[in-house]
């Protein structure tokens, strides 16, 4: 058994060496070298400042930016503690949340008491940090957008346009808009 | 489910029926004793040096008694060794965010979920692990414990196919090859395509930044992709971030999702192929495959559909959960927009027919049907198609119970490739599969009558007995991951778990390599007319139905009182 156990160890160091500390290593040199912005995590800039990364949605509340979806990360957008709400289909405190949800999204979008509201607008993600939200959500948001920033809707849906992801191969995934880089445009193009 | 739906999980498959019999062919090679791929050029300089550091006779094989001796010893070796890292990272380099060392129950159920390749995980990765606890504790045991894994599972095959044989391979060179040869390089190459879609590896500190509307944000760095990669590679599935595989740094885009689904089946369904080849008889190899890909399809497809189907009690709240061209609709709460619901289902559904856990959407927050496929793959005991290794050597237990039942059933005397399987090894047959659910069952009825591990639910009622069901029965089978809201960062939770896993490992291990040493050691008997045949599609249905009976007749109750009451008392 001791024999056994002077083995282990060795081979427990030489792993360690070999998967713990080699290729995490070489695998970082590799990355910075081959894709540097995206290895350091897709960070964008405004003004030489760094805003944020866009891979990572970020919590927006003034009504002429678009809005992300609920986050459960933290007080929200908090990647720190990215996670879900974890509640359970049936739970009250999700059921009241979304109630609270749909009718604050339909006061700021003018919509009608019984007009349906996308459902990635009032449930959170997995994550808590999801950057993207659905076209249909993107769509409903375009107007109070334009109305906010005195622009032509048309203008505000033609950037939602360009700024819709497809998915992937065609048939991966779902049609997303990243909220954080389409708001950067929507300040750009003023 | 939506055409969109129908068409990743046909290219998910697409590239599993390229990967299966490549990969599988090689895995024989590399563990068949001859020649390997790229054996002068790379592979045996390193793993000589490996052998002379660890003085060991890479040319000696090994009884299966001492092959399981020497696993224990090197399991033990690294659940201290992680245990101390973790404990005193505070003092070690690589912090750059002054992480601080864990406490002792949380660095026991942490050391004892990675060495047993479960992955729980009690602690959020971003707020509590340096840089180098990840890398050189955590990933190396993603690495080790998937390896112990594969060496298991050829150590099995061996014994199924050699004849009057003493010893069942050489354990120390079985894993060393498995790093070399398999885990590492499909680790280099996916570690490389995650970071080009968007996945991050840098050593960065965590980032502050002042967002647009003037808030702060702080952005975590870390070596993240190349622990992503072997996460899902080696069916580990313990997230650098707390959000595991819904993290955008861990998984970017629908794409790296497809990827990583299917890294989380290559190898084994792989292994599949593997053991027709060592075993010289193909059809015995893919009878294991079809079984283990229906157990994994019907699942998976249940949990894409129930997920689009969507929540009825948001529709009441005025949700609109339909499927158009502008949104994915389904059941959103705890998925990301960029998978949608079917991806959410079709991860969820693989983590959990593959021991992995990681996740890409909460399970906690599905639907009460969509929500049970991952508890009820998990309660199968990982075979479909398993952990590395482990859903192999799994499968092929089940495979032993398949033929003793059919002979029991036609008046035949039970053989698997010729081998006769009597009294012993049905014993140890039994121990294999009646150990996890008593103990899971066990454990998760302790608890629910315990003030203590009660508090610790995020859901009431039905919701929480799945809650609290689901953590035992993840932990029991290795797989690692949660109904998340039940709080696990407790004694009661660190200590029953880390037990649960321990259990869940080795001593379904032990019965395995035992198992294979009373094989290895008989004579094949030629085929007779009297002969059941293991090799097609009536015992493909056999050993499917077996998994799901066994499992059925042992946790239905459970299940029943769990998901079904939710769903059916919930009016969903």
């Amino acid at each position: 058994m001791r024999r056994q156990l002077l083995s282990g160890l060795g081979l427990l160091l030489a792993m360690t060496v070999l998967t713990g500390l080699a290729y995490p290593l070489a695998m970082t040199g590799l990355s910075q070298a081959a894709f540097h912005d995206r290895a350091n995590g897709s960070l964008l800039t405004r003004g030489g400042a760094v805003i944020g990364s866009a891979r990572l949605g970020q919590a927006f509340t003034r009504p002429e930016y678009f809005q992300p979806r609920p986050s459960a990360a933290g007080d929200g957008y908090d990647a720190l503690a990215s996670g879900a709400s974890n509640l359970g289909p049936g739970s009250e405190k999700l059921l009241d949340e979304v109630a609270q949800r749909v009718a604050t999204y339909r006061r700021a979008n003018g919509l009608g008491p019984a007009d349906p509201v996308p459902v990635d607008a009032v449930t959170a993600s997995g994550s808590g940090l999801d950057p993207d939200i659905s076209v249909a959500n993107a769509r409903i948001q375009a107007v109070r957008v334009a109305a906010q920033r005195d622009m032509p809707v048309d203008a505000v849906l033609r950037l939602v346009d360009s700024h819709t992801q497809s998915r992937s191969l065609g048939v991966l995934g779902e049609k997303t808009v990243n909220v954080l880089q389409l708001n950067l445009a929507l300040d750009g193009s003023r | 489910m939506t055409a969109a739906g129908w068409l990743q999980l046909l290219v998910l498959i697409a590239l599993l029926g390229i990967s299966t019999p490549l990969l599988g062919r090689y895995m024989a090679r590399v563990f068949g004793g001859t020649t390997a791929p790229g054996d002068r050029v790379v592979f045996l300089p390193v793993e000589r040096l490996v052998y002379r550091l660890c003085r060991v006779d890479p040319d000696s094989e090994q009884r299966w008694s001492v092959y399981g001796i020497s696993l224990l010893a090197f399991s033990l070796v690294s659940v201290l060794f992680l245990y101390a890292l973790l404990r005193l990272q505070g003092h070690l380099p690589f912090n750059p965010d002054g992480q601080k060392g864990l406490g002792s129950a949380l660095s026991f159920n942490t050391a004892v979920s990675f060495v047993t390749n479960t992955n729980w995980q009690n602690y959020s990765g971003e707020s509590t692990m340096s840089h180098l606890a990840q890398m050189a504790g955590l990933a190396v045991q993603n690495f080790m414990s998937a390896a112990v894994g594969l060496a298991v599972a050829v150590a099995l095959i061996r014994g199924l196919v050699r004849r009057r044989s003493a010893t069942i391979g050489n354990f120390w060179v079985d894993i060393t090859r498995s790093v070399t040869r398999v885990l590492l390089p499909m680790s280099i190459v996916f570690t490389l395509v995650l970071v080009s879609q968007g996945a991050a590896q840098n050593f960065h500190a965590t980032r502050p930044v002042t967002t647009i509307e003037g808030g702060t944000q702080s952005i975590p760095g870390g070596p993240l992709a190349s622990q992503e990669a072997i996460k899902e590679l080696g069916t580990n599935g313990g997230g650098f971030y707390n959000a595991n595989s819904a993290h955008p740094f861990e998984n970017p885009n629908p794409f790296t999702n497809l990827l990583e689904v299917w890294a989380l089946l290559a190898i084994p369904f792989a292994l599949t192929f593997t053991f027709g080849v060592m075993a010289k008889d193909a059809k015995q190899g893919w009878t294991v495959l079809v079984a283990m890909f229906a157990l994994w399809l019907i699942p998976a497809v249940a949990a894409m559909a129930f997920e689009t189907g969507g929540n009825k009690k948001l529709t009441t709240l005025g949700a609109d959960q339909h499927v158009t061209a502008t949104q994915p609709g389904g059941n959103m709460e705890g998925k990301e927009s960029r998978f949608g619901p079917a991806a959410s289902g079709l991860f969820a559904a693989s983590t959990t027919g593959t021991s992995t856990g990681a996740v890409n959407a909460s399970h906690d927050s599905f639907t009460p049907l969509g929500g049970s496929v991952p508890l009820v793959n998990i309660m199968l005991g990982e075979v479909s198609p398993g952990g590395v290794g482990s859903g192999l050597y799994g499968m092929l237990i089940f495979a032993l119970l398949s033929v003793f039942i059919a002979g029991l059933m036609v008046g035949r005397t039970p053989e698997f490739l010729g081998k006769k399987i009597q009294a012993a090894e049905m014993k140890l047959v039994v121990l294999y599969i009646l150990f996890v659910p008593v103990m899971v069952l066990s454990f998760a009825g302790i608890s629910v009558v315990l003030r203590t591990a009660l508090g610790s639910l995020g859901n009431a009622d039905a919701h929480g007995l799945t809650e609290m069901t689901y953590a035992f029965t993840s932990a029991g089978n290795n797989n690692g991951s949660a109904f998340a809201g039940l709080a696990g960062n407790t004694q009661w939770f660190n200590t029953t778990l880390g037990l649960a896993m321990l259990v869940g490992r080795f001593l379904l291990i032990v019965p395995a390599l035992a198992i294979a040493g009373s094989l290895a050691r008989k004579q094949p008997a030629p085929a007779s007319a009297g002969t059941f045949p293991t090799n097609g599609p009536l015992f493909a249905g056999l050993l499917a139905s077996v998994v799901v009976v066994v499992v059925g007749l042992t946790y239905f109750p459970v299940v029943a009182l769990g998901p079904v009451v939710e769903h059916l008392v919930g009016k969903f």
